[in-house]
């Protein structure tokens, strides 16, 4: 089915994103201090049940990521089809009904009848003025009154049942791995881990994958028969919009900073270390920067920006393209603007080390300055900078929603929280409420930045130390 | 005293004319004025004239750094650099695409912006600090935990969604107080309500965990021990002790947004419809009219720096061990 891979800008920069995690992580592994703060994480029932939840959405994210030219289907049997211009992703492929079932507009969630009231033509010529039938939502059903409630409860156990077959399935694999890794029998590990005698609260994990391994069953099942959250103005599913929104906000959330990253330590380190005019220098940059007022510095930049798109419009290929390119200056821009509060705290902490006894004798041996940066500063900072990383994220998320509302955050073809709350809220004062629209957007916000606010806590109190003693 | 407040006013200077320039680059370079023209006047069909006419209008005829047409000292000041510079630090900051002067709406503008910043700073900063105390007194128990997790449950949620929530429950279910709208006088405070206890409840999950955690710093202190040992309660620890040492970081951290409470808040204001600085500069937005968005960049940048020079200064009002030199 696919056709040419096309790799958007930031769809590399996130797989270079994940790549450096990944080394990061083996990088770790290998070094006590870093290693053991990450035991403590694993070892938190926060920290395990939010890692879950923070996974499924990486995974829908980078299946959301990786893009292609599907092959239009040929009309005619022998002849090879052709890639068609638009750009979809794997996970638009997986999710291709979804995508593709369009109603007229507006329709209430699980509904069979559409929102508004049209003028249907009767097979015998006359007219009636009613709620039309869904095209696709509950299209199977002989008696949309009387059949759709046993419907969807019979749709909402299968899905049930089957959530809890996979849950036992991976859940059985999953003791079985533990099990021969500790040695021990099967029953045994079973039993340690159901009862939570483990260090790492794998009932917990295990728990939490049951719930989101059954909430996404019953979805996969309900979407087959109905639109699960509805449709919006323009008939589209609105569960799809917000499964591809999560795209959009890992990416604002982790870009963001994985652009700012390497000023915000460089910088920070060489204000601390080299003190004199090199600080004041960078000092008085980041004052600069901070003392615009981060809103107004990105409306600027934006307009600006709009400004080019559309005097030079040739520049882009696609909307894809162009929105992608849009987004990824959006996490430039709001770089830009955070990246300060990491250098200060940078500077602090490397103006602190570089008195320090291991440091100097270092200096004394003659070492080079970039040797005893790259050997003794930045490897004794690299905990405030993960602190602050995953600190950021949840911020970045909700800020994305208030920018597009501005018009400021990312294009408004491409999906997003803010996109869809934007658009939802003039439709609060139509009678009667479309609220399909701003929940799911805001229920799938609210999980995404609960588990990362409740992650990052636990991972700041595993890697500060002052912390962990006060309390 | 009053030599080191010169010396941070002269400080300032740099600061701004580093924010000059870059908003100068942001607005100007990357975009020409021809650019802007067209976008404004636009894009298909506009003659050179018509372009000619409404960058003249504008002052935005001139070389943008340097006037080779011009002998000394000249070729650096009659750039649009050097003019729109200077009319800046004076703060006339000319008319706006619309053709009104900018320097008077903003002067207008500012009330409606206040009336609703300095209340939600005031009662947000009353309820933050009344509930960080009430979890600092039953700290380690359920409602300490409990607490916690309502306050990280309210940061997770979009500030967007309070302000949408309670316009729907209070205005359109209840009928309460008016969705959106302004008027002047005490029929202000009808519309000014909601937008101030929506503003005050948003804010209270990052508010009162941060105060918290002041609080338990404090509460580990030597002091505090002393204070227990001598036998006091543990309310007048709390009180007389805790709280007003945990002043310091608080006031602090309030007086450096002060000067920012001009700017309005932009959410608040647009969605309330209320015609304060904030929907100013929104609606600049939309409309792309760069003078107006450029003049609030700046007045945001000194008001910002205002913060930072009273934060230092308050700091010696409230903490006699820091002395200013």
């Amino acid at each position: 089915m696919t056709g040419g891979l096309v790799i958007l800008w930031t769809d590399g920069l996130i797989f270079l994103l994940l790549l450096f995690t990944v080394v990061f992580g083996v990088y770790a592994s290998r070094r006590e201090h870093l290693r053991g703060p990450w035991r403590l994480v694993v070892r938190s029932r926060v920290g395990v049940s939010t890692l879950v939840v923070l996974a499924f959405y990486v995974i829908v994210g980078l299946l959301d990521s990786i893009h292609f030219h599907p092959l239009a289907p040929s009309q005619e049997a022998g002849v090879e089809s052709v890639r068609s211009g638009e750009v979809i992703s794997l996970f638009d492929h997986l999710v291709t009904p979804l995508r593709e079932r369009h109603e007229k507009t507006y329709s209430a969630p699980l509904a069979t009848h559409l929102y508004a009231k049209e003028t249907i033509e009767l097979a015998d010529g006359s007219v009636l003025r009613d709620y039309p039938r869904l095209q696709f939502g509950g299209a199977h059903l002989e008696d949309p009154h009387g059949d759709w409630a046993g419907d969807v409860l019979k749709l909402g156990l299968i899905g049930l049942s089957k959530g809890l077959l996979v849950t036992l399935v991976v859940g059985n694999i999953l003791l079985a791995l533990l099990a021969g890794r500790w040695r021990m029998g099967f029953g045994d590990a079973a039993r340690a881990v159901l009862w939570g005698r483990t260090i790492v609260p794998w009932r917990v994990a295990l728990v939490t994958l049951g719930v989101l391994l059954i909430l996404v069953m019953v979805s996969i099942e309900l979407s087959t028969g109905y639109h699960l959250l509805g449709t919006d103005k323009v008939g589209e599913d609105v569960f799809y919009q917000a499964l591809k929104s999560i795209r959009t906000g890992l990416l604002i959330g982790t870009l963001t900073t994985l652009v700012m990253l390497p000023a915000a330590i460089l910088l920070g380190i060489m204000a601390g270390y080299f003190r004199g005019w090199v600080d004041d220098l960078i000092q008085y940059t980041y004052t600069t920067l901070n003392s615009i007022p981060g809103v107004l510095l990105i409306a600027a930049a934006i307009l600006m920006l709009q400004i080019y798109m559309s005097n030079h419009a040739d520049d882009f290929n696609s909307l894809v393209e162009r929105a992608d390119l849009r987004l990824l200056f959006l996490c430039i821009i709001l770089g830009v603007t955070s990246w300060t509060g990491l250098c200060r705290l940078l500077r602090g902490e490397a103006m602190k080390l570089r008195e320090v006894d291991y440091v100097q004798a270092a200096e004394a041996f003659g070492v080079g300055h970039f040797q005893i940066i790259l050997r003794h500063i930045l490897p004794n900072v690299l905990h405030i900078v993960l602190i602050t990383v995953v600190l950021d994220f949840s911020g970045l998320v909700l800020a994305e929603a208030v920018l597009s509302y501005v018009n400021i955050g990312v294009d408004p073809t491409m999906n997003s929280w803010g996109n869809m709350i934007n658009s939802a809220r003039l439709e609060m004062a139509r009678e009667p409420v479309v609220w399909w629209s701003l929940l799911a957007s805001m229920l799938f916000m609210f999980t995404l930045v609960l588990s990362a606010n409740l992650f990052s806590d636990v991972v700041r109190d595993a890697f500060d130390p002052r912390l962990r003693n006060s309390r | 005293m009053i030599a080191y407040i010169l010396r941070r006013i002269l400080y300032a200077i740099p600061i701004l004319i580093g924010v000059n320039v870059l908003t100068f680059v942001l607005f100007f370079v990357v975009n020409s004025p021809d650019d802007m023209a067209r976008m404004h006047l636009g894009m298909k069909r506009v003659t050179p004239e018509a372009i000619q006419g409404w960058k003249a209008e504008r002052g935005y005829d001139k070389p943008l750094l340097l006037n080779d047409s011009r002998e000394g000292l000249e070729a650096l000041t009659d750039t649009i650099f050097f003019q729109k510079s200077v009319k800046l630090f004076q703060f006339d900051f000319g008319i706006s695409d619309s053709d009104r002067d900018i320097g008077y709406d903003i002067s207008q503008r500012m009330w409606p912006s206040l009336a609703i910043a300095v209340p939600v700073l005031l009662v947000g900063l009353l309820v933050n600090i009344t509930y960080a105390l009430l979890i600092a007194f039953f700290r380690a128990t359920y409602i300490d935990i409990w607490s916690v997790v309502l306050c990280v449950v309210m940061m997770s949620i979009s500030g967007l969604f309070y302000i949408i929530g309670g316009q729907y429950l209070v205005s359109k279910l209840l009928h309460l107080v008016p969705i959106s709208g302004y008027d002047t006088g005490v029929s202000a405070i009808k519309f000014l309500v909601l937008p101030v206890i929506i503003g005050v409840i948003g804010g209270i999950g990052s508010g009162t965990r941060w105060y918290r955690t002041l609080f338990l710093e404090e509460i580990n202190r030597d002091y505090v021990r002393t204070a227990r040992a001598k036998g006091l309660s543990e309310a007048v620890v709390l009180f007389r002790h805790v709280l007003k040492n945990a002043m310091i970081p608080i006031l602090t951290g309030v007086v450096v947004v002060l000067p920012l409470l001009f700017m309005g808040s932009l959410i608040t204001e647009s969605f309330f419809g209320i015609p304060g600085l904030g929907s100013y500069t929104i609606d600049a937005i939309n409309r792309q009219d760069f003078a107006i968005v450029r003049a609030m960049v700046f007045l945001g940048s000194v008001l910002y720096i205002l913060g930072l020079l009273l934060t230092d200064i308050s700091y010696t009002l409230v903490d006699p061990r820091v002395r200013l030199s």
